[in-house]
């Protein structure tokens, strides 16, 4: 019989043998599309014949919906999480011909996504980003495109990160003009809505409930509209009760459905922002179970807890007061911050009553919106605090491993 | 919500005092050595009650950690390599605490290892931010984690004890 490290060898064997395959396939594919490829388009069309993929887009003029649907191609997006909605987003941008498009992922291709759109099982095993391109550059040569492979959210990563969303226009060493969220982590929005503040970077946040029976999406301008760090993370109410939810056994599921629509509401309001036609929606949120789709507008905290946030808030309303009145028509309900009246804080509760007394205050927020949890006011009684030590970090460190 | 244990534990681990995280140049090294002060704390609170369960180490600027974490059942003790890095935005998030060997084997899991918190943990954090650190997370995230899951996965066979995996895989 084989021993475990036989066996292993034997795995390693055939993994290597795996990928000389997929290479070998991937060459061949390319070989076959090059010869399928439309060649670059220099002029959008508005000619309706066959052979023109921009007709009907182009239309959109004729038609008096927008003004100017060439200047799509002057346009950088970056899209941040190439899964679930990410790569709908992204192919969406590609067909409408959008100048640009900055691809960032860490994670593979998995047989478990195929329950979503966009990916096809021969791409198992190879990077999002590297997957997508290779789609994308298909389906539309026209579009540029960078891909970076990997998370964002660490030191290195992030510096990378703020140095390509800062320069990697379409014109290089310009800013792109706009940032799509569509990751799946709230470490990773943060690290989004860190970066936008600090380059005072306009971006939009999109998401899946961990149900998939609610989305939202949200149009953040830093200074001017909340950041994600304004308020506790916003949620859809989905009317569920959370005594039928089992959680048991599972992290989160996820429908094709609820991303495509998500992913849909949010290549609207880029394009709406982008080509200046309709109204852009500040947040917009998509509720499954009743088809509900609620919407307002909120502004920036001033107690934000980013201090670059509260410095783009001081310099938006320094250029307000710089510019001419001009008559503002409220359209939407506008949530006003209460003033951090947070209830008291406990380390953890035991009891539902413990969890009431330590939450917060909910804010004012229309039908259907809520927030995932409340933050109590800054409390200094708290419990003991670590104390002054007169030992270095090496010595500390030593000291750990010692343990 | 954490059960009256954890709870107990948690209330034992120092707070931290300086609101920083590792993009902050000046105030970055205070924070990691108050990271360390209440990690080693928490450990010798483990050891004084007879439940050590973890050990955890960084690289010296403090954006990696890595270590082990183990879990006694039935008398026999099952040992995990764990790992993770600070996101910029630590301490205001917390970190993704994988621990890759049991990658694939839970649900209760996202890809690469990184293990599936309640939903309660997310508001305690963001409650309790800057002001909980890394031993936290270690009471509040991977502990209550690794007490739910182990013990389903050894029942189902899918983690067997180094030393018995014939035994084990029989049962
Ligand atoms: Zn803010």
């Amino acid at each position: 019989m084989a021993t475990v490290e036989e066996l292993k060898l034997r795995v390693r064997e055939l993994e290597n043998e795996l990928i000389k395959c997929k290479q070998k396939q991937c060459a061949v594919e390319d070989a076959h599309s090059q010869a399928l490829n439309r060649p670059k388009i220099d002029k959008m069309s508005a000619e309706v014949v066959d052979s023109n993929p921009y007709s009907r887009l182009m239309a959109l003029k004729r038609m008096g919906i927008v003004d100017d649907y060439e200047k799509i191609r002057t346009f950088t997006v970056a899209v941040v999480g190439v899964g679930g909605v990410g790569s709908v987003t992204a192919e969406m941008l590609t067909r409408c011909g959008i100048g640009k498009l900055l691809l960032f992922d860490y994670d593979k291709v998995e047989l478990a996504n195929m329950n979503r759109l966009f990916f096809q099982p021969h791409q198992a095993g190879l990077s999002k980003v590297e997957a997508a391109e290779h789609t994308l550059r298909n389906i539309n040569p026209d579009v540029l495109f960078e891909t970076h492979n990997y998370n964002i959210t660490t030191m290195e990563n992030f510096t990378h990160f703020m140095d390509r969303i800062s320069h990697g226009g379409l014109e290089e060493g310009k800013p792109v003009d706009l940032i799509l969220s569509c990751v799946d982590n709230f470490e990773a929005r943060m690290a989004i809505n860190t970066a936008c503040n600090e380059l005072g970077q306009i971006w939009m946040e999109s998401g899946v409930s961990e149900n998939a029976v609610s989305g939202h999406i949200q149009l953040i301008i830093p200074g001017e509209t909340a950041c994600f760090a304004c308020a506790p993370p916003l949620v859809v109410a989905a009317n569920i009760d959370e005594k039928t939810l089992k959680r048991e056994g599972v992290c989160a599921a996820s429908l094709p459905t609820t991303m495509g629509v998500v992913a849909g509401l949010l290549v609207q309001n880029v394009l709406k922002y982008l080509l200046k036609f309709g109204t852009v929606s500040y947040y917009l949120g998509y509720n499954a179970m009743q088809d509900f789709f609620p919407s307002m507008a909120m502004k920036a905290n001033p107690q934000c807890n980013d201090r670059h946030c509260r410095r783009q808030q001081e310099e938006y309303k320094k250029k307000e007061a710089e510019q001419p009145k001009v008559e503002v028509v409220q359209e939407e309900e506008e949530v006003v911050h209460e003033d951090n009246e947070w209830g008291i804080e406990l380390v953890s509760e035991v009891t539902d009553e413990e969890l009431k007394a330590a939450s917060g205050v909910v804010p004012d927020l229309p039908e259907g919106i809520t927030v995932a949890y409340t933050i109590p006011t800054e409390d200094t009684t708290g419990g003991d605090t670590v104390e002054e030590t007169e030992q270095s970090l090496e010595d500390l460190m030593a000291q750990m491993r010692k343990l | 919500m954490a059960d009256e244990a954890t709870r107990r534990a948690v209330s034992q681990i120092p707070l931290l005092k300086t609101h920083a995280g590792p993009r902050d140049r000046a105030l970055w090294p205070q924070r990691l050595k108050e990271e360390y002060q209440a990690l080693i704390r928490f450990v010798e609170q483990n050891k004084a009650a007879d439940n050590d369960w973890f050990r955890l180490e960084s690289n010296a600027d403090g954006t990696r950690w890595t270590g082990t974490c183990w879990f006694i059942h039935e008398l026999l003790r099952y040992e995990f390599r764990l790992e993770f890095d600070l996101p910029v935005t630590y301490p205001d998030t917390a970190p993704e605490v994988a621990v890759p060997e049991l990658d694939g084997k839970t649900a209760k899991m996202y890809r690469g290892g990184k293990i599936c918190l309640t939903e309660h943990f997310a508001p305690l954090w963001a409650r309790n931010a800057p002001r909980f650190g890394l031993a936290h997370l270690m009471a509040l995230g991977l502990g209550p984690w690794l007490a739910v899951e182990i013990p389903d996965l050894i029942s189902k066979g899918l983690v067997v004890h180094k030393e018995r995996p014939r035994e084990a895989a029989a049962e």
